[in-house]
């Protein structure tokens, strides 16, 4: 096959939609194909997708994207305690309010660049999070969370009742648990990828790389860069808003912890331990941390020993001693060494690891390294 | 502030720029044509490259104001007077080191066509055939290849994708800052010839250099900027003439 | 008036807090250009050597209670007030402020090893680079804590000599009404203290010459043949040592848990960024303004204005600032001002 076909956004397409919609398939073996799962796969995604348009074509780090995840989670809850307890008015007013809430906080934020944006973002978002769960508490029901009851309004179907327990998100009638709602998320993270790649090929994805590589160039280029970086800010915003929106599908509750600035890290941590400013990078990893999230947490003492039982006593006892920091409740001990590990190693993530194992031209390495260390040399004097 | 001549595209009147006590520039008054090159030259730290930044809405001036083509652009943002047909050439070649040779030209041509916001995140860019023909044309002219990561290039090269990047604008005046810096002489003639070529195209330049060989083989006008002022503006002969300029910079 | 004092009295110790921490992360970016997301880890590193000492000092193993004659009773009793029933109950009263001793070497030992073993090789890396770098380190310190202290904030005793409050009011000639807190007295006075260490040693020895003119300008001090590198190291050391002491002093006023670093490095970074990027003054000015902000804005008549003031009070500022005035209080000119 030629470079060209390899690279054409048919050839991509499919073999994405492909390897997506048959995840059920080729996860099984490795124990991760069950809906819930990859649901949470495509959710989260959709999420480091969004993200990479910003961070990884414009190069700003925000720490404030939990924030449009917790917008999202709240107005969908609200949509189907209000409207309906149909997906789609949810996911829109989800988009549409996580847009907004992304275009006041990036207006601001944009104002300034660097580690200067990642404070704004960063207080924006602890803003945020401290008001959802003080004086907004009327609209995020404070610390116990968001959730659906028996009196809720429902205007649009109020007729149907549900025999006295609480409904739950359907599309049109069709439940959103199980396969299905895996299909359903997983649709919505192949047209999230299509728009992402579109973007990344468009005229307006060059200018945001422009814009990372050389802003100053960019400005006496004509460009106003402003309103790219903000237009940037909101569509990742809006993706945020999307992946909140499809967690209170799955499970319509929606917590104020979600809008917690290390949530907006491990966002962070996704899109780069598959790859920044890569088009399948962040959905890689999103899918590996929330994969390992899976088996490593579920992990106790006893499910240790079994896992290790053919090893020699003496032996099994010191392995589970060491390995059990990690696992379980120590979950987030490994995401932090992982996070570490990447960053120090290989900060252009999986997708960078894969280029290095199958070989790249030597040329084009070379001119990266030069790249780099023009850029190092930029920093140390700028 | 002397009243503008005719057929002057670039009007710098009356520019004070000081840094903290320090006067960068003072009285600062020049007037560029239409068509020509000017050089401004002196010795290092007399403001040259100040000028320049206020020229282009880097620096904001104390007092006075720039004229292009008629129109006051001091206080506009750099973009704005990219979009009105400036561009700069950097002493540091200031080029997408990230990016390939192609998109570094094809981003200014999609600036003068699209303006300085354009929102089409679902057009392709490879299907933009008039732009993308125009920088293929331009890379060629300037020996480079499409392909070739910009960060790897030779520092020659680097400054000739910055000058190939200034010119896919077709801006109406192009500013210089010395565009042979640490070059070889083989470099450096090659980059006169290009620079005279392009001066049959009836673009305004100006141009600031050190190098002697070069301001007189290029400029048909020359200004001496010493300490912030400028001592002395004329031809070349004019210039050179000088008994002031003589014993401030060409070191008599 | 006494209830503006006393609000002011309240911001003291936090602001303390903030001042000592944003002096140390200041330290880092001025010397090293470093950004330290993991430095609030050093202050709960620092709250948690208390922790340890005191738990320490408290091992116990039971002992027949004596007092109980109808049946068997056993109690825990401390070994130190077995072994030395004199002084051993004085030491476990005093566990905070002998943390205080074994916390300058630890800390300066877990911020030279930190510098040396990671942040050295981030020098010249992009700031996301070393912000995500730290992140990541301050993640795996929290864990750490978390998975062996527990999640739950543990309490730890200041001396019983200082428990009471002071009267401060009548102690300086007002009204009897302001009193305060003695141990958050005296964390204000030890970070006056320190801070004022920290100054003199950086204003008054050769060493502390040769650090700020390094962070004036690096290359310079490098010509001139002097290896600034080194004397960053044990900066980066002695920003560690004056964290860790902050946490160890806070343990008191507030039970450290392991999430009590990130809360206060987050509130850190807004100081600093208030007082201005790289400016020592300027980090020490706006951690004590920031801390006496945040106290009026947690007063009932405040909150009855603006409800949740409380809450944002300190990021507001930091964006008002940030927006108006992009180098903070007292930034220098020029110090990452994009």
């Amino acid at each position: 096959m030629t470079k060209k076909v390899l690279e054409s956004e048919l050839f991509i397409m499919l073999l994405f939609a492909g390897a997506v919609l048959t995840m059920p398939l080729w996860l099984a073996p490795i124990g991760a194909g069950y809906p819930d799962l990859m649901q949470k796969f495509a959710i989260f995604g959709l999420f480091a997708i969004g993200y990479n348009v910003l961070f990884g074509l414009t190069g700003y780090l925000s720490f404030g994207h939990a924030a449009f995840l917790g917008v999202g989670s709240y107005a969908a809850v609200w949509s189907f305690k209000l409207l309906s307890m149909n997906v789609l008015p949810a996911i829109f007013f989800s988009m549409i309010f996580s847009g907004i809430f992304a275009y006041m906080i990036g207006f601001v934020s944009l104002r300034r660049s660097g580690i200067y944006f990642s404070i704004l973002t960063l207080a924006f978002a602890q803003m945020s999070y401290n008001l959802a769960y003080s004086v907004l508490t009327p609209i995020t029901n404070g610390e116990t969370g968001l959730q659906l009851t028996l009196n809720d309004p429902r205007i649009l179907d109020a007729a149907s009742s549900n025999g006295g327990a609480l409904p739950s998100p359907t599309l049109f009638g069709l439940k959103m648990s199980g396969f299905e709602g895996f299909y359903f998320c997983a649709v919505l993270l192949i047209i999230g990828f299509f728009i992402a790649l579109k973007i990344s090929r468009s005229p307006f994805g060059l200018v945001l790389k422009g814009i990372k590589s050389n802003q100053t160039r960019m400005k006496f280029t004509g460009f106003n860069t402003r309103p790219y970086l903000i237009t940037a800010f909101v569509i990742s915003g809006m993706y945020a808003g999307l992946a909140g929106s499809l967690m209170a599908v799955t499970d319509p509750l929606a917590g104020a912890e979600r809008m917690q600035w290390t949530a907006s890290g491990e966002v962070v941590l996704m899109t780069i331990l598959g790859g920044v400013g890569t088009l399948v990078g962040p959905v890689l990893g999103a899918g590996i941390i929330k994969y390992f999230e899976n088996i490593f947490s579920a992990f106790n003492d006893r499910s240790l020993h079994e896992v290790l039982a053919f090893l020699p006593d003496g032996m099994e006892n010191i392995v589970v001693t060491l390995v059990r920091p990690f696992v379980g409740e120590g979950w987030h001990l490994t995401l932090g060494v992982l996070f570490m590990l990447v960053i120090i190693f290989l900060p252009g993530g999986i997708m960078q690891g894969i280029d290095r194992i199958f070989g790249k031209s030597k040329k084009k390495k070379a001119a990266e390294a030069a790249a780099a260390t023009a850029r190092m040399g930029e920093e140390q004097h700028g | 502030m002397a009243e503008a001549e005719e057929n002057t595209v670039l009007h710098i009147a009356d520019i004070h720029k000081s840094f903290g006590g320090l006067h960068a520039l003072s009285d600062v008054d020049l007037q560029v044509k239409e068509g020509t090159t000017h050089a401004i030259i002196g010795p290092n730290g007399a403001g040259k490259s100040t000028l320049l930044n206020v020229v282009i809405g880097r620096l904001i001036p104390d007092t006075g104001a720039v004229v292009f083509d008629g129109e006051v652009i001091t206080g506009k943002t750099p973009h704005e007077i990219n979009q009105a047909g400036v561009a700069r050439v950097f002493q540091t070649p200031e080029i997408f080191s990230d990016l390939t040779v192609f998109d570094n030209v094809i981003v200014p041509i999609l600036s003068k066509r699209d303006g300085s916001y354009k929102f089409n995140p679902m057009a392709k860019l490879s299907a933009q055939k008039e732009a993308h023909d125009e920088a293929m044309k331009l890379i060629a002219d300037f020996g480079l290849k499409a392909d070739d990561p910009s960060g790897s290039l030779s520092r020659g090269d680097k400054r000739r994708l910055e000058l190939a990047m200034c010119l896919s604008q077709h801006p109406r005046l192009l500013l210089l800052d010395e565009p042979t810096a640490g070059m070889s002489r083989h470099d450096t003639n090659s980059t006169i010839e290009l620079l005279k070529k392009i001066k049959e195209g009836g673009m305004t330049k100006v141009i600031i250099e050190h190098d002697m060989h070069v301001v007189f083989s290029l400029a048909d006008r020359i200004s001496v900027l010493a300490e912030g002022r400028i001592i002395a503006d004329g031809t070349p002969e004019e210039v050179k003439a000088n008994p002031v300029v003589q014993e401030a910079y060409l070191g008599g | 008036m006494d209830a503006i004092l006393l609000q002011i009295l309240n911001g003291l110790d936090k602001g303390g807090a903030y001042a000592l921490i944003a002096l140390g992360l200041t330290l880092a970016f001025g010397t090293l250009g470093i950004v330290n997301f993991a430095h609030g880890a050093l202050f709960m590193l620092g709250a948690f050597c208390a922790v340890s000492i005191q738990s320490i000092l408290t091992l116990s193993k039971k002992v027949k209670d004596e007092s109980v004659t109808f049946f068997d009773a056993y109690k825990e009793t401390p070994y130190l007030e077995i072994w030395f029933p004199e002084i051993g109950p004085t030491i476990i009263d005093w566990a905070v402020p002998l943390s205080i001793l074994i916390a300058i070497p630890v800390m300066l030992l877990i911020g030279l090893a930190m510098e040396r073993g990671l942040i050295r090789f981030f020098y010249k890396r992009t700031h996301a680079e070393q912000i995500l770098v730290t992140f990541g380190l301050a993640i795996v310190i929290q864990e750490i804590i978390k998975a062996n202290f527990g999640a739950n904030p543990i309490p730890t005793a200041a001396p019983d000599i200082v428990a009471g409050s002071a009267n401060i009011g009548s102690l300086v000639g007002l009204s009897d009404n302001i009193v305060y807190p003695w141990w958050r007295l005296i964390y204000l006075v030890f970070a006056l203290v320190v801070i004022g260490g920290v100054f003199a040693f950086l204003q008054f020895t050769t060493f502390g010459m040769v650090v700020r003119a390094g962070m004036h300008d690096r290359d310079m001090v490098n010509l001139l043949g002097i290896n600034v590198e080194k004397r960053f190291t044990i900066v980066f050391g002695l920003a560690a040592v004056v964290a860790g002491l902050a946490g160890v002093m806070y343990a008191p006023i507030l039970p450290p848990d392991y999430h009590i670093g990130m809360d206060f490095l987050v509130l850190s970074f807004v100081v600093v960024v208030v007082g201005g990027m790289g400016s020592l003054g300027g980090a020490v000015a706006a951690g004590f303004l920031l801390g006496i902000l945040q106290s009026f804005a947690s007063t009932n008549e405040v909150k009855s204005i603006i409800p949740g003031i409380d809450q944002i009070i300190i990021y507001l500022v930091a964006v008002v600032i940030l927006l108006v005035r992009p180098r903070g209080l007292m930034g220098r000119r020029g110090v990452m001002e994009d």
